[in-house]
């Protein structure tokens, strides 16, 4: 087993917490993980980006090489083509649809996904709208990481532990949300052609 | 026992803990911060009630662990590569001064410039002061060494070098813990009560003493676990790896091992004996380490007569940047797998200012004011008012060095520009601003010297500011005319005040300080969420 996944985003857009989560639930699978994150300057509304990798096996590099992800799973549409580089040929592009403009010359929607697009396997949803839906936007990287975990080789059972230790100090009814979003960002990509 | 998922930082904290400080000094900077953080936070370090307020600026963290160890405790300090600039002073003379209790100095590399103004090897440092350097290649390992790393300075008495890049500080894996921890030393005078004086005549003999140490280090890097020789079957190449660079090495070799033999560094100074071995053993030798070329540079055979080295110096990685797995693949002229690139719509993102930003108001009001003297007039410094370089705001003309923006300022006034301001934030002013504003104010200089306080340490997190309610007061006291100290809420309501200010400002001749106060957004909310838990 080994999955490598390229999380994205934009500084504040709460990567790291998807990272944290999977990071929680691949220990508690016993799984090697090693995830290298963005801190310092980008978080200041730059482009951020996270490797983790997960597998039985050990892993050596923090970095995951080139064309070697198994995922890019992003939470904005341009920062998901932004590390194309990194997916394999046969790799899945999981993106939110809602793009995040804090820069004057953000290029045309429909561009975007036109480059989206041209990927044999992607799956694009609208997390905002889904996480607004259940009742907060700030959910809308648990739906992406639902969305995403039906690639990911980590039963998502462990994931939805996870998402419990990660969000316990922000109480139940938080982890309620964020398993909710979680499981509508599953169900919504598994129905999304 | 227990798995914990650790940032190489919080690996390191850890590790001291359990190594038995009791203390650590240091200023936040990327990308060091999180191990002080991970100490503060941990519920140990005020059982124990060890010493983790933050300092004013690097030399000051150095000397008061320098202290401590002078005392006979064991205090770990850490800085990013930088801050070893502004510490060099104090930790190379403590490489003459040697220690009592075990002195571990961290510095954290940013190589490829993530977060700051520069490259620079730390190592360099540690050469130069004649003194051991360790560095590790994973978060376990890192754990670990910090132990190994205190009891080794107490063992030879001298303080020993930590390095670190920025990818292993920055990423997480599990670390186990070890289930034996040290305890915290006693208070204790050193060996010699002179040995800290470091007066010429004392000098020489402690630079004697140094000197006929590094025998001593260089057999301990000789028999160092963290130094290792793997042998492999094609004697066409030597790999010698520094610190995380196996990783990248191996990263390539997952399917069949590597054929070459590899030499692994950990600590240093270089072991010569396993050099010797496998330059002897192989054709040419491939030096891979993140940052300079400080290894390759030694090994290089300046009149070309001997084996070819090969590395950064000759273009088989390249000369600047951090290392990855495909870099090395590049090296080894191995196979990579395809990719597509970027698709050219993707525009770049840079960071930038909060919306709602204090720093933000501040730059509307000093472009409006300088409007009729054009661009040209602002030095400025390290934070995140920094950002505003970028559009739209375009305000600033240099960031060198943390403080330079007074003397800049001081010294392009002395050569007659006019206006001559400096933007400085309120941390950076306490960490180095504010000896340059007295020379301002002994030499009676034209200009305007804007503080721009947002009560926090924001760039690199939001840590408490020395600086916060002091400004006025320590302003006056240098000498400032506190007719010409001026303290104003930036706030778009405040608009025309503040331009207003800031003209009259120009308008006197003489040292003028203008102090925008207003909480730094992000704390505010991150202090109302922590309110809220409790
Ligand atoms: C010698 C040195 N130490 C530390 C840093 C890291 N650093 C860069 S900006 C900054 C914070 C500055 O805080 P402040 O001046 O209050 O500005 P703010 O970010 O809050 O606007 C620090 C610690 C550095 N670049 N150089």
């Amino acid at each position: 087993m080994k999955t490598n996944i390229i999380l994205a985003g934009v500084g504040g857009q709460g990567i790291l917490s998807i990272a944290a989560v999977l990071g929680a639930a691949s220990l508690k699978n016993k799984y090697y993980l090693k995830q290298a994150e963005t801190h310092g300057m980008s978080q200041r509304g730059g482009a951020v980006v996270s490797h983790l990798r997960i597998s039985d096996k050990p892993i050596h590099s923090d970095l995951i090489p080139m064309g070697k992800a198994d995922i890019i799973l992003s939470v904005e549409p341009m920062e998901s083509l932004r590390y194309l580089p990194f997916l394999k040929p046969h790799g899945y592009l999981v993106t939110n649809n809602v793009p995040y403009k804090n820069i004057p010359n953000y290029p045309e929607m429909d561009k975007l996904q036109a480059e989206i697009d041209k990927l044999k396997r992607k799956v694009t949803i609208n997390a905002d709208g889904i996480a607004k839906e259940i009742g907060n936007l700030r959910a809308s990287n648990m739906v992406m990481l639902g969305a995403a975990s039906n690639f990911i080789e980590v039963p998502s059972k462990k994931i939805e532990e996870g998402i419990a230790e990660i969000f316990r100090s922000k109480g139940a009814a938080i982890i309620q949300l964020n398993i909710e979003a979680f499981r509508k960002g599953k169900t919504t990509a598994k129905t999304t052609p | 026992m227990s798995v914990k998922l650790l940032l190489g930082n919080e690996a390191i904290g850890l590790g001291a803990i359990d190594a038995g400080i009791s203390g650590v000094y240091a200023y936040p900077g990327t990308p060091s911060t999180e191990i002080t953080e991970y100490i503060q936070a941990h519920p140990l370090a005020a059982e124990r009630n060890i010493q983790r307020k933050w300092s004013a600026n690097e030399k000051t963290a150095y000397e008061g662990a320098l202290g401590m160890s002078y005392a006979g405790k064991r205090a770990l300090v850490c800085m990013k590569h930088v801050g070893l600039n502004v510490a060099a002073d104090a930790f190379i003379n403590s490489t003459f001064t040697g220690v009592n209790g075990g002195l571990v100095l961290v510095v954290a590399d940013d190589p490829s410039m993530h977060s700051s103004q520069n490259e620079q090897d730390s190592r360099f440092y540690g050469k130069f002061a004649m003194i051991p350097i360790l560095e590790p290649s994973s978060q376990q390992e890192a754990y670990e060494m910090v132990k190994f790393a205190f009891d080794l300075s107490e063992s030879i008495q001298y303080p020993v070098l930590f390095r670190i890049t920025t990818r292993l500080a920055h990423s997480r894996a599990g670390v186990s813990r070890d289930e034996k921890h040290r305890k915290e030393n006693s208070l204790s005078f050193p060996p010699d009560l002179r040995q800290f004086v470091l007066l010429p005549a004392i000098a020489r003999k402690r630079y004697e003493l140094l000197l006929n140490n590094q025998d001593k280090f260089q057999k301990l890097s000789e028999n160092s676990s963290y130094n290792q020789y793997t042998p492999g079957s094609d004697h066409s190449l030597g790999i010698v790896c520094c610190g995380i660079a196996i990783n990248y090495l191996l990263e390539n070799y997952t399917e069949k091992p590597c054929p070459y033999p590899i030499l692994k560094i950990g600590q240093y100074p270089i072991p010569e004996k396993l050099v010797k071995k496998i330059e002897s053993e192989c054709d040419e030798l491939l030096i891979v380490e993140e940052g300079y070329p400080v290894v390759e540079e030694m090994l290089s055979d300046y009149f070309g007569k001997g084996k070819r080295i090969r590395g950064r110096l000759d273009g088989t990685l390249p000369r600047a940047g951090e290392l990855s797995p495909g870099l090395l693949a590049n090296a080894l002229q191995l196979e990579q797998a395809k990719n597509p690139g970027i698709p050219e719509i993707v525009t770049n993102r840079p960071p930038s200012l909060c919306t709602g930003c204090g720093h933000q108001d501040m730059y509307k009001a000093l472009n409006e004011a300088l409007k009729p003297w054009g661009d040209g007039h602002v030095f400025s410094d390290i934070g995140c008012y920094t950002l505003g370089a970028l559009p739209p705001y375009r305000s600033i003309n240099s960031c060198v060095d943390m403080g330079a923006s007074v003397t800049m300022a001081k010294g392009a006034a002395d050569a007659g520009l006019f206006p001559s301001l400096a933007v400085i934030g309120d941390s950076t002013f306490t960490h180095s601003g504010m000896t340059g504003l007295l020379d301002a104010v002994n030499d009676g200089s034209n200009v305007v010297i804007i503080i721009s306080d947002n009560q926090s340490v924001s760039m690199t997190g939001g840590q408490d500011s020395s600086a916060t309610g002091r400004l006025d007061s320590i302003c006056k006291g240098i000498g400032v005319d506190p007719a010409h100290i001026r303290t104003v809420v930036p706030h778009r309501k405040n608009h025309d005040k503040m331009v207003s200010i800031i003209k009259e400002e120009i308008d006197y001749k003489g040292v003028s300080v203008i102090i925008p106060t207003r909480e730094c957004i992000q704390r505010t909310a991150r202090l109302k969420r922590a309110k809220r838990k409790s």
